[in-house]
Parts: C-alpha cells; structure tokens; sequence
C-alpha cells in the first residue's frame, strides 16, 4: 500500500506545491485504499474515481502552468452526503433521496475546490444526519475501524471512519448535535464543529437549521486548522452566515504557546456522575498534560446543561419536522407510484422513503409544535436554551476555554442501542450545549480505553476557533495519541 | 402531562403527512411518551422570567433587495420524478 495516504493534508499540499508528488498520484493512493479496504469499513457510499482523477488532473495542469499553488492543492477531501456536489447523487443516507443528483454544489464543497482540493467521494450518514451511530443510514451501517463490531458514531460516521482508516486525510462532515464531534472520538480523529454561522450551510441539506453547522475531520489540528481557514467566510447565499474576520490560527505558531497561561474551566459538577471510569481516567491525564504545559484549570458551573438533552431533542426535532415537510415525492429523489391523489402521494412517499429514526423525530417535532403543546415544550425548550447560553458567557468571562469529554464512554457495539431512542439520545449529553448556545467545539483523540479511542473536547467563546486550535495542536505537540492508528488499518 | 396514545400518534402523523401502520403506531407511541417523559424534566425550572432564544446567529443580516438569477429550471426539473417542462407533473388534485 502506498505510504502516501499516511500523509496529513498539510504535508499533501505542500509536496504537490513543490512538485514532489502529483495530484493524481495522491486521490490514486487514497482511491485504491478505498477501493481495497472498504468492504469491510463501508464509510463511502458513493466513489467515483474518474470524476475524483479529473479534479486531481485539473490541480496538476494549473501547477505546471506555473499558477502559485493553493493552501490545499491536490488534498483528497471525503465529503458527507448531506453536502451538495453538482451531479453527484446526494442521498443524506436516505431512500427518500435515491436518484437525486443535486444541480448546484455546496459553498464549503466550493471553497475546499477553489483551494485546490478534490472531492474523494461521499461518506455515509445517519438518515438526515439524525443519530449518533450511522446505524440509522438507509444504505449500510459503517463499522468502527478500531473494532469492526462497534460503530464509528454518528451522524457524519463514514467521515470519521474513512479518515481512521487512511482511506481520506480529511473529511468533511456536519454537527447539528455533536455528529462530527462524538464520531471523530469515537474513532480518534480530530473533528472541529465551528460557530453556528462560521461556514456557509448553503447547498447543506437541513436538519435543524438554527443548530446545524458544517464541520472538519482530521488527524491532526494542523490538518483541520488547514481546511477551516479555506471553508470559513461570510456567503451571501446564507443569511446566517457571519461576517466575522477569516482567521489563520497557527500562522507564525510554534507548537508551544496554545495552552502557556491558557484558563480552562472545567465542568466539574457535570461530571460527576455517568462517564465511564475509563473516559475519566483518559480526561484526567490529558488536563495534566494541559497543566503542565502551562495551562491553568479553573472550576466553571454550568448549571443547565443538564437539561441540555431535553431541550435539544425538542427544538431539533421542531426544525426537523419542518425542514423535512419537503420530501413529498414532488421535486426530488423517490415517488410512491400509482397514489391516486395528491395526499395519498405524499404519505405514500414519505412512508416509503423515510426510516424509523426519521419519522420518530417528525413526530415528535411535529407534536411539539402542535396547538396546545407548543408553550409548554418548544417555548420551554429555547428557554432553556438561553440559560445554557448564559451559563456559557458566565464560564467564559473566567476562562478563555471549556474542557470535557466528548463523550461519557467508547464506541458501543452494532445494535446494542438501536432499541431504546432514548438511550441513544442521552449519550449526546456533552456534544449538544455547543450547538445550543452557537458555541466552536474541537474534540481531538485523548488516549484508548481497553482498546478504543476517547475525545478530549473543547470548547470556546463564539467565533474564537483559534484559541481551540492552537490549544489543541500544542496538546498533539506533546502527546502521542493522535499518532495512533486502528491496528488492523496499519 | 401528554399523554400520547396511539390516536395522539395518528393526529400527529396525519398533520405531518406520514401514513403509518398499525405497528409503527404502536411502536412509536410508546417511545415517544418515553422521551417526552424526559423531556418534562425541563419543567423543574422556573421559566417564567426568561426569553426564548430561537436562534446563535447574530440578528440583523439585511441585503439589498436585488434579482438575481436562480437556478436553471431545466436543471432542477430534471431531478424531479416526474416533470413537463416547465411544471411538475402530479396526481389529480381537485375533483375526479
């Protein structure tokens, strides 16, 4: 196998850039790891080669034309299939959208193009990014590559498992509740979800569309600290998007200023009971090394997260229930035939096309927003979310950065959890405060317990991306655990 | 304080235009008085005194009120399961 698809991004853009290797050469490496290895991972639903070599080939003409090469030339990046590219089936791991080919392409699949990227192929999703363990898609689970009986998390699961496995150096995925977050832990890469409005959603297919947000997959911070200065920026085709400054946050950094003097607060009483002995131990060494490179730990409280899962699970589902009122056999993907009437065509449709997870959210969104219930939970529930973003802005103004697990345990088996939604849900306890109150969330590989690898998470003032960053790459500056890969994908 | 049954189920799934069956109906009744059980544990605070938030982003993004070109129908028409130019074709809806 060639030793090329062990390089991280950077070092790919920057050998192309010199001439060392070429573009082609690059997606040929990571197409026939794909092409060889994932039988067994199933993290893309859909490559096609001649479409990703084209892009590669484009990349290699303008270096020999002497154009500057750009910040990600010839970088094979696998991209979720909930993100539009022109032509290339989009289906959100849902039978709903069998047979759509978008015609447009999506703003952050646009800007990873313009700075010299090509699309590697579409990942497997949780149907409409709904779950945590890419269970839910309509296609194939995908498997976890540190053990190929457990899940790779989810939603964005085939992103994080690709880049596990080296069939992608990076990956793009979204994170509506954590879905880039918890599976880049669970299968120990680096997954960054950035502040709500950071990166266009145009051409994202909607969840919930105050909560979701397009984030980045790795396997180090340099990597997605790359791909997020070529995707963030203001685009007037998303009225949510920000008009914050763009950011180069480890330009002129050395490794070793990310955590000197750095305040991190730390959720105590949050953590005090439900996260795995393992995880702890794994959260408690990496704080250390935290300390003893400078950082200082101070106690942050945090009042309301704990009704941060009850909150989240309603207005989600609230904005689900209408986002997904437009797959109604009309305009895109699959149509029940022989509906003689409008109405019987859209139940029909949507019975059809839709997956269990999928129309347990629209009922539920859909109650919730109903006359008589609407007070007491959707009201109640964006209440709530305006204390858990108080409790937030009370943290930060004594710390410059919230540090928890990603997660409370490891990855789970295949099926172990497919029977109790709830259950499912409750695991999304520390990834979905971030989404709730707009926050920039970074969860980077922390060490393996019995095995399997857990996430150390931080979190950040809005639009501070950087001070997550450079923490975050002068934690991979001294450790290891980063460096790690699945043994049966060495 | 709801109390979801399988008819609250049927009312909901027609509003949201999903045909169930009898199974799903079931199923999903029982689940969901599970996680709204739960979700009633936000009502333990006082919420009296707080705005609701709807949304992160910043309010105020306003543009200039311009025409510009959309997509191209011929283009978005092609991925519809059934279309004439320039229309989506559908069931009978008034009459019969």
């Amino acid at each position: 196998m060639s030793g090329l698809v062990r390089l991280g991004a950077a070092e790919i853009a920057g050998r192309v850039a010199r001439g060392e290797v070429s573009a082609e050469e690059v997606a040929r490496a990571f197409l026939d790891r794909a092409g060889a290895l994932d039988a067994q991972v199933g993290a893309f639903l859909d490559l096609r080669p001649e479409r990703t070599l084209e892009q590669a080939r484009a990349v290699d003409r303008a270096r020999r034309a002497g154009q500057t090469p750009p910040s990600l030339a010839g970088v094979p990046v696998a991209v979720k299939d909930v993100l539009n590219v022109e032509g290339w089936p989009t289906t959100c791991g849902s039978r709903v959208l069998e047979g759509y080919a978008p015609p447009y392409t999506a703003t952050a699949v646009e800007r990873l193009l313009a700075a010299g990227a090509v699309v590697l192929g579409k990942t497997n999703m949780d149907e409409f990014a709904m779950g945590s363990s890419t269970e839910n898609s309509a296609y194939r689970p995908t498997r976890n590559p540190w053990d190929l009986a457990r899940v790779p998390g989810g939603s964005s699961g085939g992103s994080a498992a690709a880049v596990a496995a080296a069939m992608a150096p990076a990956a793009l995925g979204t994170d509506t509740g954590g879905s880039v977050r918890q599976p880049a832990a669970l299968c120990g890469v680096v997954g960054l979800k950035p502040t709500y409005g950071r990166v266009s959603r145009y051409g994202l297919v909607a969840f919930a569309s105050s909560l979701d947000q397009v984030g980045t997959l790795a396997r180090s911070v340099e990597d997605v600290a790359l791909l997020s200065s070529a995707l963030f920026g203001h685009d007037p085709r998303d009225a949510t998007s920000a008009q914050a400054p763009p950011t180069a946050p480890l330009a002129g950094d050395d490794g070793g200023r990310g955590l000197r003097g750095l305040r991190l607060g730390v959720p105590w009483a949050a953590l005090a009971e439900g996260v795995a002995p393992g995880v702890m131990a794994s959260f408690r060494a990496a704080l250390e090394v935290c300390v003893r490179e400078g950082a200082e730990l101070v106690d942050v409280a945090l009042p309301h997260v704990r009704h941060a899962i009850a909150a989240y699970y309603v207005v989600a589902t609230a904005e689900a229930s209408s986002n997904l009122a437009r797959y109604d056999g009309v305009r895109y993907g699959l149509r029940a035939e022989g509906a003689p009437d409008l109405a019987r065509l859209y139940g029909e449709t949507r019975d059809r096309g839709f997956g269990a997870e999928v129309k347990r959210r629209i009922l539920l969104g859909t109650f919730v927003l109903s006359a008589g219930y609407h007070e007491a939970y959707y009201v109640a529930a964006q209440k709530v979310r305006t204390l858990i973003r108080r409790d937030f802005e009370e943290a930060f103004a004594r710390c410059a950065a919230v540090a928890l697990p990603t997660t409370p345990g490891t990855a789970f088996r295949l099926g172990e959890r497919t029977a109790d939604p709830l259950q499912m849900y409750l695991a999304d306890v520390f990834t979905v405060p971030a989404n709730l109150a707009g926050l920039p969330g970074l969860s980077l590989p922390c060490g393996l317990v019995d095995g399997l690898p857990a996430g150390l998470q931080l979190l950040g003032r809005p639009f501070d991306e950087d001070t997550l960053l450079r923490a975050g790459h002068a934690f991979q500056g001294v450790t290891t655990h980063h460096r790690l890969s699945p043994p049966a994908f060495s | 304080m709801a109390d979801i049954d399988r008819e609250a189920v049927e009312r909901v799934a027609a509003l949201a235009r999903l045909s169930l069956t009898a199974e799903e109906k079931e199923t999903f009744a029982r689940q969901l008085r599970d996680i709204l059980g739960y979700v009633e544990t936000m009502q333990a605070l006082d919420l009296s005194q707080v705005p609701p938030m709807s949304h992160a982003a910043a309010t105020g993004a306003w543009r200039e009120d311009v025409a510009r070109p959309g997509l191209p129908r011929e283009r978005v028409l092609d991925a519809a399961p059934d279309a004439a130019f320039p229309l989506f074709r559908v069931p009978r809806v008034i009459g019969g």
